[in-house]
């Protein structure tokens, strides 16, 4: 790759007149010496599988194995059928799609990591909502998945994307990140107008801790994915309505590396604090050993 | 660069639930797997840090042993790796690590040939560094840097000078490039290892090739899809 900042990435992009999806497809068969058709299709195969996870969430039995979550996207469609949500019919759209999607991931179902599986509803969920809101195509969304993987490239070689190293906001705060950046590229932003939108998403999670009740990608990580999803849309819409980051985005990511780095062990994806360690929490963790006896 | 194109980010498919704590484990128990290069009939997987912490909720430890089995990540008979382990005949055992470790995310795997054996065949220590993506650091004691990635080949010789420069015109000869190439010692003119990622596949003959030279041990391949 050629670029190794988001300041980089816009730049590149927008010298060489594309979208930010379109010039990291062009980067991607470079780095790999494959045709850009082949890395297109794989890309369009992951889409369609994201696709299929939403479907099942919707509509199969998503219990997980502790039984301690499922069916709440389902809970949400229900509800915005059945009345006018706070959200409106966009947002919470998005919001049930990533539930639905990360309740397949935590009873076993197949998903695609979008950057990791704990935060794996997040970019299925706005692009579903939008393309069908919007009517694009599969191959508008292809690219985005392009413009995601671009901006989370950056993210992950700079700072981090798992929640034992830097926490929540490593997981859900960068996949939230890549879905406002590649959402505003795949509305028609420039190129360094939709990188503003990955700082104001990032801001917004920093600090966030991993901590997972029982060790699972259950609670509260399920959760978290419909809210992802929900801020990931607020900050694409600052982004094209013309709001920037004053903080530029790559020294936000920065700072994410800063505040993981400093977060302690019990808040990295060790249930060691946090939520897990609630007296709940802790009930739980019980529950789930005797069970295993 | 720890991560190093567009699929390292979005992607892999997998089953869920975690991607460093399934998707990478079961990608560090392939990649024993496939340096192995068969079943062993017993498995000692100890985790370290994160892993210990929470391996029975994520699955790690069925993961890892998926991956012994040669599953892929999106493989969905990974849930029941145990299961089939027993079928199949190897006999895992998951331990929880104590002492220093590299990553908060470690497996060690020792891998014996035979149930009764006292002294593992081989050694391998991985980390899963997120997303999905593992870096295997060390090999049978050897010191290494791989990602499984890419075409790999695993190569231990006689710590001689010019055995790089065999490698590298077999290589050449071959038109394959050498991405990464770490190279590590027991001691001064004892045992070596070389680990280089490669930007082409390798072809059929190499292994005879590099074998026949006496001071080549071993000739390994590894390349997780």
């Amino acid at each position: 790759m050629h670029f190794r900042t988001l300041r980089q990435l816009s730049e590149q992009a927008e010298a060489a007149g594309l979208s930010i999806g379109r010039y990291m497809l062009k980067e991607q068969a470079e780095e790999t010496g494959k045709s850009p058709e082949e890395e297109f299709q794989q890309m369009a195969a992951y889409y369609g599988i994201m696709k299929e996870a939403v479907q099942r969430g919707l509509t199969e039995d998503t219990t997980s194995r502790s039984g301690l979550t499922g069916q709440d996207a389902k809970r949400i469609m229900a509800y915005r059928e059945a009345k006018d949500s706070l959200l409106g019919a966009d947002a919470s759209l998005a919001m049930g799609y990533a539930l639905a999607v990360s309740e397949v991931n935590a009873s076993m179902g197949r998903i695609i990591a979008t950057p990791t599986a704990g935060s794996c509803g997040i970019i299925p969920g706005v692009f579903l909502s939008c393309q069908e809101r919007f009517g694009w195509s599969d191959e508008d969304m292809t690219y985005g998945l392009f413009a995601a993987g671009a901006i989370g490239y950056v993210i992950a070689n700079n700072s981090f994307v798992s929640g034992a190293e830097g926490g929540c906001q490593a997981e859900v705060g960068s996949a939230i990140g890549m879905a406002a950046g590649a959402l505003a590229d795949v509305r028609g932003a420039k190129p360094t107008q939709a990188i503003h939108a990955v700082g104001l998403a990032l801001k917004n999670s920093l600090g966030l801790v991993c901590d997972p009740v029982g060790g699972l990608v259950e609670v509260p990580c399920i959760v978290r994915n419909g809210f992802g999803a929900v801020t990931a849309l607020a900050a694409a819409d600052m982004a094209l309505a013309g709001v920037r980051s004053v903080i530029p985005s790559d020294e936000v990511v920065q700072v994410m590396l800063e505040v993981g780095s400093a977060m302690p062990d019990t808040l990295r994806e060790t249930a060691g604090g946090g939520l897990a360690q609630t007296p709940t929490g802790k009930r739980i963790m019980e529950d789930l050993r005797r069970k295993k006896k | 660069m720890r991560f190093k194109d567009v699929f390292s980010i979005i992607g892999p498919p997998m089953i869920g639930p975690s991607s460093s704590h399934t998707a990478g484990a079961a990608r560090i128990g392939r990649a024993a797997r496939q340096l192995f290069g068969r079943l062993p009939q017993r498995a000692d997987v100890i985790f370290y840090g994160s892993f210990a912490a929470t391996y029975e909720g994520h699955g790690t430890y069925a993961a890892v042993v998926g991956g012994l089995l040669d599953m892929a990540t999106d493989d969905v008979r990974l849930p029941d790796s145990l299961d089939i382990a027993m079928q199949e005949g190897m006999q895992p055992e998951a331990i929880t690590g104590k002492g220093l470790y590299p990553h908060p995310n470690t497996a060690e795997l020792h891998l014996y040939e035979n149930s009764e054996d006292e002294e593992p065949a081989f050694t391998l220590v991985g980390t899963s560094i997120g997303g999905g993506n593992i870096e295997i650091v060390s090999i049978d004691g050897f010191k290494v840097k791989m990602t499984g990635n890419y075409p790999t080949l695993v190569i231990q010789n006689a710590d001689a000078p010019g055995m790089i420069a065999i490698v590298a015109r077999l290589l050449q000869h071959h038109g394959i490039n050498i991405g990464t190439m770490t190279v590590d010692r027991k001691s001064r003119s004892g045992e070596a290892m070389m680990v280089l990622e490669t930007d082409e596949d390798f072809p059929p003959t190499l292994r005879g090739e590099l074998a026949a030279y006496a001071e080549i041990h071993t000739v390994r391949f590894v390349h997780i899809t």
